[in-house]
């Protein structure tokens, strides 16, 4: 897909209808232009009123098939998607050390991380031993590549999995949420407070057999209404979060719609909860 | 008041005078041969026209509406104007939709996300003369500014801003003024007026594109 030019309508090159649809789905163009005309002259329509006529067709069936795919929510590729993300970064990132340390031996100046390993594969290996660490050097880069790729899916996949959640946590984050509850229905049956600590199982165990504090939060804690608030504020943060979060999920597997009120009343939420910090900076100063 | 075109009329419903358009129903509207009563409490488009703000429509016009939803508005868009493109980014609303656009030939339902405009310029044409914009989520300046590229030269935008989308805590005057603000990037705006009682909350703004 990148490599194709981002300037032409959804009809360049495509004649079969299933093509058509799909490049009404995943097309792109860095503009618009006068598409009608464009696709008379080139010879894909006879003229405007038969060009709107095999558009509106596409439109139809490209949403028909979007709606229907969203409705039947895959969120299990979903989860396989980001445990695959997450497995390709941490073993690309494994590899990479390896590869540092092996490649130090042969080569000068040779940065650790996947930049390092990427830098590595770009190298003309000499002798047997160069070769096997300038292909390791490639598989890595590979991995990482793939890595990316799997979070651009991720980001496109999510929303339609569940807009809400995906709009509220972002894409990976949701993506998350799903993959530590087991599916977006075991996600929209948990409380609250499962959902505020998932991802945290190790230190709840902890705490329930007597060692360590209780959990605040999980996974969320990723999610800038934690991260973003000081940290004596931070457990009223991700028990707001995780409710409205909670909420998110049960209208993605019920209903599907978009509700923009339960998005405010988290901003809404989010700004007592900082106002309150801010009181106490101006207390302070006094 | 705003002058109306061919395809919008003032019409006599149940002893009262109110905006129509040429049809078939979509949401239990009342409807009077032909033509179906536009429900200005059930459309902020509609509240915009009953409200007397200076806009100027015409039959035949290419038209972008984003926020579709399931289809209240952008159906009695679709009866007068030309080509319109509607969209819509929740799937449960364009399920609905779906059967709008199929009783309109001159209706294109694109379920994709309106602040990513390059996944549809593939699909939406140039030069459209209207962009209608009620989606309601944060940052609908930005929506307008970044959809401008679809309209013709002085081609029209109509938007209705809601204030609790943008800040739940401020007053909503001092965000109209800053969503109004934000639009002057691409837009000069020409009429503006508060949406109460029928859509609380609500800015109606006309603009036209610079
Ligand atoms: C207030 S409703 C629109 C009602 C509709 N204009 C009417 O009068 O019939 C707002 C709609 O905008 C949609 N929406 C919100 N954010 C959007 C976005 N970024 N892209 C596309 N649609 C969006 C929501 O899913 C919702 O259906």
């Amino acid at each position: 897909m990148s490599d194709q030019s981002t300037d032409a309508g959804w009809f360049a090159g495509h004649t079969a209808d299933d093509d058509l649809r799909a490049a009404i789905r995943t097309g792109t163009a860095d503009a618009p232009t006068d598409w009608p005309t464009a696709a008379v002259n080139a010879g894909f329509a006879d003229d405007t009123d038969d060009y709107y006529a095999t558009l509106q067709e596409a439109t139809i069936e490209a949403a028909h098939d979007a709606v229907a795919e969203r409705q039947g929510a895959d969120d299990q590729q979903l989860l396989h998607a980001v445990r695959a993300m997450d497995d390709a970064t941490r073993t690309a990132n494994e590899l990479a050390e390896r590869c540092h340390k092996w490649a130090s031996t042969q080569f000068d100046d040779v940065d650790s991380g996947i930049d390092g390993a990427r830098d590595v594969a770009s190298r003309e290996p000499t002798d047997p031993v160069e070769e096997r660490v300038v292909s390791l050097a490639d598989r890595i880069d590979d991995l990482a590549a793939e890595a990316d790729e799997l979070r651009g899916f991720i980001k496109r996949l999510a929303p339609e999995v569940a807009l809400n959640l995906a709009e509220m946590a972002g894409p990976v984050l949701a993506a998350r949420l799903i993959s530590l509850a087991g599916g977006l229905d075991s996600l929209a049956k948990k409380p609250s407070g499962t959902v505020q600590v998932l991802g945290a199982e190790d230190a709840l165990f902890a705490h329930l057999a007597g060692r360590g504090s209780s959990p605040k939060h999980g996974i969320i804690y990723t999610h800038p209404a934690v991260s973003g608030t000081r940290p004596e504020d931070r457990g009223s943060a991700a028990r707001a979060l995780a409710g409205k979060l909670t909420i998110a999920a049960r209208i993605d597997h019920y209903s599907g719609d978009f509700r923009p009120e339960i998005h405010d009343e988290l901003d809404d939420r989010m700004a007592t909860i900082r106002a309150r910090a801010d009181d106490g900076d101006e207390e302070s100063e006094q | 008041m705003s002058d109306l075109p061919d395809g919008i009329q003032r019409r006599e419903f149940d002893g009262q005078t109110r905006l129509a358009t040429r049809g078939d129903p979509v949401y239990g509207e009342p409807t009077d041969g032909g033509w179906r009563c536009w429900d200005a409490g059930r459309s902020k488009l509609g509240a915009m026209l009953e409200g007397g703000m200076g806009i100027d429509l015409s039959s035949g016009e290419g038209v972008l509406y984003l926020g579709a939803a399931s289809g209240t508005t952008v159906s009695h868009v679709a009866d007068f104007a030309g080509p319109t493109y509607a969209v819509e980014f929740a799937p449960r609303p364009m399920a609905d939709l779906l059967d709008v656009a199929e009783a309109r030939n001159n209706l294109f339902p694109l379920l994709k996300d309106a602040r990513k405009p390059d996944t549809y310029s593939h699909v939406v044409e140039s030069d459209l003369d209207l962009l209608v914009q009620d989606v309601a989520t944060r940052g609908q300046a930005r929506v307008a500014v970044d959809n401008a590229r679809f309209l013709g030269d002085n081609g029209q935008l109509l938007l209705a801003i809601k204030a609790r989308s943008e800040d739940v805590t401020a007053d909503p005057e001092t965000v109209f003024d800053s969503v109004c603000a934000e639009l002057t990037e691409a837009y000069k705006i020409t009429d503006r007026q508060r949406l109460d009682p029928s859509h609380d909350d609500h800015l109606g703004v006309v603009a036209r594109k610079r």
